[in-house]
């Protein structure tokens, strides 16, 4: 039954007298996916080629739930309004936590307590987030609206959820304050990776702090600001709570996100076929954004 | 007058002031609406549709908002339960089933094996958003819809991505000769990986677990379309009722008293529990 080989540390997993026995330790696991995720996959593909509503028999359609997304003129609308909250939210983050992960980077005094503090809103679940946000922007009992008001800064009772610009910045400001913590910690894994000797020698070279910046940390953080580039991008193109809690689609519905859509196609209209062709296009839209990142990362690499 | 010390010192006070103000006025901004949110939701009824101004009650502290929360759905017990039986339900099988499948990935040889691990990691590849409608069927057609335990299934495969490479890293760092000592002894298969394995490999399941129960507790997408009774709502779910208050007046005591139920534990577990988030964060993220 045991092995008579010699241990060595890096031995490769010796044959036991099963090959086999490993599949039954892997088996619940597989099953899982199989039947919650690899099964959903395919189903949907299925899905896709069918007219399928809730009731009633599902009719084959072909391509017409593709075809039809084209010149569908509000899905066309969610993919527009949730390219420009990736764009904003990703450099809303950015602009945060980058001075943040500066600031937290070395060891100071109280440094993990400033630290922890920022970083707990990302434990939180972003339903929550959005709850605590809707009641800090509402207007009648808001904290945000008197605050504004005492600070000058508006006259008047303002409901900051009412129009598409301040509701606009009042999400983003929401995500910023609920995920800023987590990019600020990727990146400071990365600004820790770079040896201290560079930055020395650069000092002593007289490079000021901004050309250190500039032309040593930035340069070999690439991957890291890459990685978190990735992350923030992937992870806005699916909001979802955020605009429903927050705005239930904003004023004029002008604030519905594509998963947000796929959610209202396929289970308040239901329409499941379309909605499982739009969630196909989704699909098809993160590879594609996935693969042309880490294009970019590659081509980077190229330059030393 | 001023010696050279003297300026490098008032320098550093300086530096001091400054490192310290910044930090404090980003901890105010991220902490703040923590704060705010728990004192105020021991503001009485009366309080509860004024502004938060100042936060804390002012007229005594009162249990109106969570009173006024249990009001809603089936009484924020029920929710709490839910939620606690789904968080719990999904950390036992997360650790159980990644346990398993980490010591089978890390320890033998069978066919296929890469193909399935990569299977199981690339479940990362695709978002559950998109496959929810098709999970809504299959869930219906194997009699678990609108149940706790169908969505707890749900919550268990996403996690699995993770966890199976958490435990199997766990299991590749123990030394071999512990298992063939353990053998030689005569424990074998399962008694030998609970007795001896498990508790060299607690700090995975450590970080399996805390992730495990963080994600089912937050989770709000997949249990929105996947419940579909009053009585199984799990606490983000019965909060879009409170948010979408009654005959258009929402009570905002309710709403801060329901976010402090659903923060809290967060809080709590992770500032129990750092060490082990941050390490699965950056295992996560440099995989």
């Amino acid at each position: 039954m045991t092995s008579t080989q010699t241990a060595g540390p890096h031995r490769r997993p010796v044959r036991r007298k099963s090959g086999y026995r490993g599949l039954l330790y892997i088996a619940p696991a597989m099953a899982l996916v199989l039947v919650f995720f690899v099964l959903p996959v395919l189903f949907t593909v299925w899905m896709s080629l069918h007219k399928w509503p809730l009731l009633g028999q599902p009719t084959w359609s072909g391509l017409q739930n593709y075809t039809r997304m084209f010149s569908d003129i509000r899905f066309l609308q969610a993919l527009t309004f949730t390219a420009k909250y990736t764009f904003f939210v990703t450099i809303a983050i950015f602009a945060v936590a980058f001075p943040l992960a500066l600031f937290v980077e070395r060891h100071r005094p109280f440094i993990s307590f400033y630290r922890t503090a920022i970083f707990l809103p990302v434990v939180v679940g972003l339903a929550s987030a959005s709850l605590l946000w809707v009641w800090l922007a509402n207007v009648d009992s808001g904290l945000f609206g008197p605050l504004l008001q005492r600070l000058g800064l508006t006259s008047g009772k303002v409901n900051l959820l009412a129009t598409f610009d301040a509701a606009f910045l009042t999400v983003i400001a929401m995500v910023v304050w609920k995920i800023a913590g987590f990019t600020m910690i990727i990146l400071v894994t990365g600004l820790q990776a770079i040896p201290t000797e560079l930055t020395e020698a650069a000092r002593i070279d007289g490079a000021g702090r901004w050309q250190r910046f500039r032309y040593l940390t930035l340069p070999l953080m690439r991957r890291t600001i890459a990685l978190a580039l990735i992350l923030s991008v992937t992870g806005s193109i699916l909001a979802f709570d955020q605009f429903y809690i927050m705005t239930s689609g904003g004023p004029q519905n002008r604030m519905i996100s594509v998963v947000y859509y796929i959610f209202n196609q396929s289970f308040v209209s239901f329409n499941l076929g379309y909605g499982a062709a739009l969630s196909i296009a989704l699909l098809a839209i993160l590879v594609a954004i996935s693969v042309v990142q880490l294009w970019l990362l590659r081509v980077g690499d190229e330059r030393p | 007058m001023t010696t050279k010390a003297d300026m490098r010192l008032r320098r550093q006070r300086w530096a001091a002031v400054r490192y310290h103000g910044i930090g404090l006025g980003a901890a105010f901004f991220f902490l703040a609406p923590f704060v705010i949110t728990f004192l105020s939701s021991f503001r009485p009824n009366a309080e509860a549709g004024l502004p938060p101004l100042p936060p804390w009650p002012t007229t005594g502290v009162s249990f109106d908002a969570y009173r006024a929360l249990d009001t809603f759905g089936s009484g924020i017990w029920r929710h709490m339960l839910n939620s606690f039986v789904v968080s719990t339900g999904t950390v036992f099988l997360t650790v159980v089933v990644s346990l398993l499948a980490g010591y089978g990935f890390s320890r033998y040889r069978f066919p296929l094996k890469n193909v399935m691990f990569v299977l199981i990691i690339a479940t990362l590849m695709i978002p559950f958003q998109s496959i929810l409608t098709p999970l809504f069927i299959i869930l219906a057609r194997l009699g678990l819809n609108n149940s706790l335990f169908g969505l707890t299934l749900v919550y268990v495969t996403l996690q699995l991505p993770f966890s199976v490479f958490m435990m199997r890293n766990a299991f590749d760092a123990v030394p071999k000769e512990i298992e063939e000592a353990a053998r030689i002894d005569g424990a074998r298969d399962l008694k030998l990986l609970v007795r001896v394995l498990l508790p060299l490999v607690m700090p995975g399941v450590a970080t399996v677990a805390i992730f495990a129960f963080l994600n089912a507790w937050n989770e709000f997408f997949a249990a929105l379309v996947l419940l579909s009774s009053n009585d199984n709502y799990t606490l983000p779910v019965l909060m879009t009722a409170v948010r979408a208050g009654r005959l258009g007046a929402i009570n905002w005591g309710a709403v801060q008293a329901g976010v402090a139920v659903m923060v809290v534990p967060c809080l709590f577990v992770f500032l129990l529990l750092q060490r082990y988030y941050m390490r699965g964060l950056m295992a996560g993220a440099v995989k």
